[in-house]
């Protein structure tokens, strides 16, 4: 794998832009209503605490306050505070509580405020939940949903500790799916599929993409787990990419388009376990990869996307190129952040350097 | 104590657990048991008088030492052996052992062998209950190290704030693997850490079966009218190391003697014989009955079969 030079292209002031329009996952006819990621993650968890009485909400400053990025508004209003639960700044025992609760046929869905304090709950997340079923042959299950806001970018300036990309410390872990939607289609349909799920499921939202726009049909819908999701399809090149980074891919595949440049978009919606069979047959289609993750170069999830479409797709046509943030802790500064993270001019470069090797 | 009944219970659960751990020591020392073992030798009394409290709806969380709790409340020691020797006859069908032994069909949530990591599990557990409205109790076993964890001081915090259903069970064997626990602690009355929580924090004798026993029936009794937790120190010791045959360098042989001359199943034993009119025959046939038990365990553990690799994949995911 080779990585393309970071100035290779300029997009000009005449550049597409980042458009929800970029995504169309509604069907012309099907009654549908435009809202935002944030609203429909939210929506998802009305309709589940309606549809269920076993599903409850936990996690620091959820209830009136709405959580820190909101996501939780006006539902300790209409559930109370029993479904609707504060909890003190207690990270381990936020999880460990939700486990409990599922041990004994609840259905909680915790919130830790920003995935960089998941550290704090790393032993009963990665140690404790994602092993318990294994390890006692089978005897029990953790039917939980953790939703964490990862990432960051566009001048946010939430710098080291409040903006990383984390979803492969989960990812690594056997005993756990991780799910990262990047459209609010997808937002509300994985995460009513994560509470139905029996699995301890670790929902990661992109911080960005609360405020995106798009389509969600009016009737009920569930995205289904572990499977990838082509976005867009083309024969030339395929970009695997998830959460921000779609975004990301898919105005490079527009930008490249009027070049005569045909972009598949693969979004791995959810990260583990990894739906390598769409990857591999999107591989083999194209013969040409591209990958693109926010989190941080060095084995980063980019890393096991690459690999997978080696060992699924024989003989590419040219090496796997990667984009990736830079191995490096998010800084401040909105001049160093922009040097950091991936941009569309990396993907359209990644793209152009994959069609002419 | 008059319940006739439920003190040859006591006596019958302690010597099972004694002849249990026993057993896996000995297969242990001889390589036929793999791993690791840690045993509860010693600290009989805590664990029997606490899950005699409990009826049979209410869970425990156990720990790496946690033989002792599963057969408190009721386990079957043929399948906890199988366990110990890694058959698919065991309870968590050989993928768990020794540390993670755990018997939910007689009320576990698990054992969870990183220290202290059971608590939120039944502080979640007893959150479940109340949201019910159950009546049902969750009871998390730690040792005196444990409550040095923030998932200690976290799930006491929160169980006391919501008041949930919990008694935290504190078994004071003194050691955290080599380390005193007044080396590592402020206080020497580990009760007393309970007052930063505004919960009960009760102190009873862990060598003495009937005062555990009737301690946890107030702690528990407490949880079920909905006051909330309390914390129940029993002060214990382990008799063995930390794990079966580890050295034991760091203390006295003297100071362990002094412990085990208080053994609890003598002393209980005097007890019922001297006090509760037990007649001496009557406890010598529980105690052949609990052999022929663990007879039958080690020969059931030795014939099941092994775990099929082929499906060492199994049960990762539900």
């Amino acid at each position: 794998m080779t990585a393309p030079a970071r100035d290779a292209v300029s997009l000009g002031s005449a550049a597409p832009r980042m458009s929800p329009t970029l995504i169309r996952q509604v069907p012309d006819g099907i009654p549908a209503t435009e809202m935002s990621y944030q609203e429909a993650i939210r929506e998802a968890l009305r309709e589940e605490m309606v549809r269920d009485e076993r599903v409850f909400l936990l996690g620091e400053d959820i209830g009136k306050h709405g959580g820190a990025f909101g996501v939780t508004r006006t539902l300790f209003d209409q559930f109370g505070p029993e479904r609707v639960r504060n909890t003190p700044i207690s990270e381990n025992t936020i999880v460990g509580t939700a486990t409990g609760a599922a041990l004994v046929g609840m259905r909680p869905v915790a919130e830790i405020m920003f995935v960089d304090f998941s550290g704090l709950a790393m032993d009963q997340i990665a140690t404790q939940a994602a092993k318990l079923r294994f390890m006692t042959g089978g005897q029990c299950s953790v039917p939980w949903v953790l939703r964490m806001p990862q990432g960051g970018g566009a001048g946010k300036s939430t710098a080291a500790q409040h903006s990383q990309s984390l979803e492969v410390w989960f990812a690594h872990i056997p005993g756990l799916k991780v799910v990262l939607p990047s459209t609010p289609y997808d937002a509300k349909g994985l995460m009513k599929a994560a509470i139905r799920d029996d699995n301890p499921v670790v929902f990661l939202e992109h911080k960005l993409l609360y405020s995106f726009r798009g389509l969600v049909p009016q009737e009920e819908y569930v995205v289904p787990l572990s499977k990838c999701d082509v976005k867009r399809t083309g024969g030339d090149v395929t970009v695997i990419a998830s959460g921000y980074m779609v975004w990301h891919a898919m105005l490079a595949a527009q930008i490249l388009e009027p070049e005569g440049i045909d972009v598949e978009v693969v979004d791995v919606r959810t990260i583990a376990p990894l739906d390598e069979e769409t990857i591999g047959t999107s591989a083999r289609k194209t013969g040409r990869v591209v990958v693109v993750a926010e989190a941080v170069r060095q084995y980063g999830p980019a890393n096991e996307w690459a690999m997978v479409a080696i060992e699924r797709a024989g003989a590419l046509r040219a090496p796997v190129v990667r984009v990736a943030g830079r191995n490096s802790p998010i800084p401040f500064a909105n001049s160093l952040e922009k040097g950091v993270w991936p941009d569309t001019q990396d993907v359209v470069a990644a793209i152009r350097q994959v069609v002419a090797g | 104590m008059e319940d006739r009944a439920l003190l040859l219970e006591m006596f019958r659960r302690m010597t099972r657990i004694r002849q249990f751990e026993l057993a896996a020591t000995n297969l242990f020392k001889r390589g036929q048991l793999k791993g690791t073992v840690h045993t509860y030798i010693g600290m009989e009394a805590s664990g029997v008088g606490v899950c005699l409290a409990l009826g049979p709806d209410d869970l425990i969380a156990g720990t790496h030492r946690s033989h002792g709790h599963n057969i408190a409340k009721g386990a079957d020691v043929s399948r906890m052996m199988a366990e110990l020797l890694g058959k698919e006859t065991g309870y968590c069908k050989g993928r768990g052992g020794s540390m993670h032994i755990a018997a939910f069909d007689t009320g576990s949530l698990g054992a969870l062998a990183v220290v202290a990591s059971g608590i939120p599990l039944a502080v979640g557990a007893g959150l479940a209950f109340q949201m019910r409205g159950e009546d049902r109790v969750a009871v998390p076993f730690t040792g005196d190290a444990g409550s040095n964890t923030g998932n200690w001081h976290e799930g006491m915090n929160l169980a006391a704030v919501w008041r949930l259903p919990v008694v935290f069970v504190l078994e004071n064997n003194h050691y955290g693997v080599s380390t005193n626990i007044e080396d590592v602690t402020g206080v020497t009355d580990l009760s007393v850490r309970a007052a930063g929580y505004g919960v009960p924090g009760v102190r009873v004798d862990g060598f003495d079966v009937i005062a555990v026993y009737e301690a946890a029936r107030a702690a528990v009794a407490r949880a079920r009218s909905g006051e909330g937790p309390t914390l129940l120190v029993t002060e214990s010791y382990r008799f063995d190391g930390h794990y079966a045959g580890e050295p034991e360098v760091y203390r006295d042989r003297a100071e362990v003697e002094r412990w085990r001359a208080n053994d609890p199943i003598v002393r209980f034993r005097h007890y019922l014989e001297s006090e509760a009119g037990v007649a001496p025959g009557e406890l010598d046939g529980i105690v052949s009955e609990v052999d022929g038990d663990i007879e039958a365990a080690i020969a059931f553990a030795k014939s099941g079969p092994e775990p099929d690799p082929a499906t060492a994949m199994d049960y990762i995911y539900a």
